[in-house]
């Protein structure tokens, strides 16, 4: 019997995924590609008209060019050397510059159809020539193509060129520079030539939605090979800082767990949060029908986050900064110095203004800039109105994980549209958040109170009770309610039926103390007959006492008498007294 | 002496684009002494790049395909590719020819 196989360590995993690969810079690709793009070979991106290629392309060589060290050639075939470098500066590359330093060489390539007869055989040596001449003169590592079906259109021999791409591909490949290769997509298949017939070793294919007048980039690896990859469609997004990939759905739920507490910035909350606040890292789902209070709460949890002098993002998307900034100070949080120091971030935007997933790729963008350690999200209700129900509730989940692997607190506050059920919150995320708290109107009397419970907290031993919550200049305080047989009482309800219980309280006092003084009474009559009892009983004991006195002393008398009478008769001896008969 | 006074007289600039002595572009050099000796004897010039020795004209002159014949003069400036062999299109392609 041999030795049992032994089972495959992650470290074996790990060395399995050894292939070579070259960084591409881009924020959130490297993590879905596990490192990169493939070294030394070609990778093709295509999408449609619009989709970012060129960009992608563009960044890819100008990130490696300044932060690896990797010069790079762009060989273009549809824009000029000028509009490219137009278009970088808007990311803040100085393609002009880059090109000076031999940084970067770009070379367009310039094919008109009509300038061009064709009058035999022929082949694309000159473009072989043009490439390993800019290779050579940068020392590149990278090199794009941007869009090599741009020759389609220039020549009509096509067997001849896709032969010239086949030779193209193994060209670059013995040169081991890492190629993008772009192409523009085409009808049943990713490319209108079918590139991807030449391409087998790395594919993605960038997308542009608009749906409903709302557009998404999304961002999908169709193939990978000798790598594991992240085979979702990732949004992402073009900022002035260049591309975005949200690398969110590869994340797994084994985020560390906290057992720091954080204060909730209501004291009396804290108290019904097992006396000590917030899980650190934990997720806070704060709702509510409209007006309860519930970005007032939120206010307090962000000046606490501030007074530890932690960072805080507050994500607005119903109040611009100012006017939030405005409605807290009459409440009595101050947000202004923590924004003046730089701890507190607001943010403010229409969530219809972006596609669900550009809000994801926005929010993703700002952590990883102010690496805060609180996020606040108010409300996040309105998300659904960027996308459906369904697509808002896996958004907020990928958040939630987001965050929860930081180890960032995150607070979402929802709004309960009026009429529902109020323990339901339409983004289905209340089993996704650690702790519940729920803020609600108690109808009462003519009056609206607001009333908060906490539907759950994981982890802790949290408070039952309803507590009354008032929203006073000096910030949020929570009072007890009033329970009994009428109900939960809040308000002046409250108020009035504690002054009827101080009312009682005061009759119950007074008739305990006339209770007492009767006893009291009671007790000196009583003792008073007492003691004319002790005297009457004492007088008859005397009495007693001097009667049998008196008997005995005349009973001597008699017996005295008696022995002096036999002794003048001379008796000889006093008579026995049992003989005699 | 004015080259434009008759049609026929017109002094013709042709540059050859090659990469080294490869069948292809020895068969275009051939074809086009073939042409030029026919329809422009006496008022021609060739000159025949050869771009493994100076591949920087590649990019300045924008040649992807080899052999690229570029007619300098007479202008406008054309563009032939192609090892010549079809001489029907290569005359249209260098306007000595309309198309049919």
């Amino acid at each position: 019997m041999g030795k049992p196989e032994p089972l495959p360590s992650p470290r074996a995993q790990l060395q399995r995924d050894t292939l070579p690969k070259t960084p591409t810079g881009i924020s959130g690709l490297d993590e879905i590609t596990l490192g990169g793009l493939p070294k030394g070979r070609p990778t093709l991106v295509c999408g449609a008209a619009g989709c970012g290629k060129t960009l992608f392309a563009m960044e890819f060589l100008l990130r490696g060019a300044e932060q690896f060290g990797e010069p790079g050639v762009f060989m273009a075939f549809e824009e000029t050397e000028q509009d490219l470098s137009e278009n970088v500066r808007s990311l803040g590359f100085d393609l002009d510059k880059m090109v000076a330093d031999h940084k970067i060489s770009v070379d367009h390539v310039r094919v008109e159809r009509s300038e061009i007869e064709e009058t035999g055989d022929y082949d694309l040596e000159g473009l072989f020539l043009r490439l390993g001449l800019a290779i050579d003169s940068v020392g590149a590592k990278r090199v794009v193509l941007d869009t090599l079906e741009s020759l389609f259109g220039g020549f009509t021999n096509e067997a001849l060129l896709r032969a010239e791409l086949r030779r193209l591909f193994r060209w670059l490949k013995d040169k081991g520079v890492t190629a993008i290769i772009t192409g523009e997509r085409g009808e049943g298949q990713l490319t209108r030539q079918g590139l991807e017939e030449y391409v087998s070793d790395c594919v993605i294919l960038l997308d542009h939605r608009v749906k409903e007048q709302v557009s998404t980039r999304r961002l999908r690896i169709v193939k990978y090979r000798g790598s594991t990859h992240g085979t979702n469609e990732y949004p992402f997004l073009i900022d002035e800082d260049g591309i975005h990939v949200l690398p969110l759905t590869s994340l797994h739920l084994d985020h560390p767990a906290s057992s720091e507490r954080i204060s909730s910035g209501v004291p009396r909350l804290d108290a019904m949060l097992g006396g000590e606040g917030y899980y650190r890292g934990s997720s806070i789902l704060v709702s509510g029908t409209a007006g309860t209070g519930k970005t007032s709460l939120s206010a307090h949890f962000a000046d606490a986050t501030c007074r530890r002098g932690e960072r805080c993002l507050y994500l607005a998307f119903e109040e611009s900064p100012a006017q939030l900034t405005r409605n807290m100070k009459s409440i009595g949080v101050d947000l202004a110095p923590w924004i003046e120091k730089g701890l507190l971030r607001l943010e403010s935007s229409r969530p219809t203004l972006h596609g669900i997933e550009m809000h994801l790729a926005s929010i993703h963008k700002r952590v990883n800039e102010l690496k805060p350690q609180v996020v606040i999200i108010d409300p996040i209700s309105n998300f659904s109105n960027a996308g459906t129900a369904a697509e808002a509730e896996a958004m907020l989940l990928r958040l939630i994980d987001f965050l929860k692997s930081r180890q960032i607190t995150a607070m979402f506050v929802h709004l309960t549209a009026g009429g529902n059920a109020w323990e339901k919150t339409d983004v289905g995320v209340s089993s996704l958040t650690d702790t519940w708290i729920l803020l609600r109107d108690i109808e009462l009397a003519g009056e609206r109170n607001r009333g908060i419970y906490v539907l759950k907290s994981r982890g802790m031993k949290n408070s039952n009770q309803i507590r009354e919550f008032l929203i006073t200049e000096h910030g949020i305080r929570l009072e007890d309610v009033y329970v009994g047989p009428e109900g939960v009482l809040t308000g002046s309800m409250r108020a009035a039926q504690e002054d009827r219980e101080k009312a009682a309280l005061q009759a119950r006092a007074q008739e305990l103390e006339r209770k007492q003084r009767d006893l009291a009474r009671r007790r000196t009559v009583l003792e008073a007959q007492i003691a004319a009892l002790r005297a009457e009983f004492e007088a008859a004991e005397e009495e007693s006492k001097t009667v049998a006195e008196q008997d005995r002393t005349r009973e001597q008398q008699i017996a005295e008498s008696r022995g002096a009478a036999a002794l003048r008769r001379g008796a000889d001896a006093p008579a026995t007294k049992g003989k005699r008969k | 002496m004015s080259t434009r006074t008759n049609a026929g007289g017109e002094k013709w600039e042709l540059r050859l684009y090659t990469a080294g002595q490869t069948p292809k572009s020895l068969a275009a050099i051939k074809n086009l002494k073939k042409v030029c000796e026919e329809h422009l004897a006496g008022r021609y010039e060739i000159e025949i790049v050869d771009l493994l020795k100076n591949p920087r004209l590649a990019k300045d002159d924008q040649i992807v395909a080899i052999p690229t014949l570029v007619r300098k003069l007479p202008d406008p400036v054309r563009k032939i590719i192609g090892d010549l062999s079809d001489t029907e299109r290569a005359l249209v392609g260098l306007q000595l020819k309309q198309l049919s």
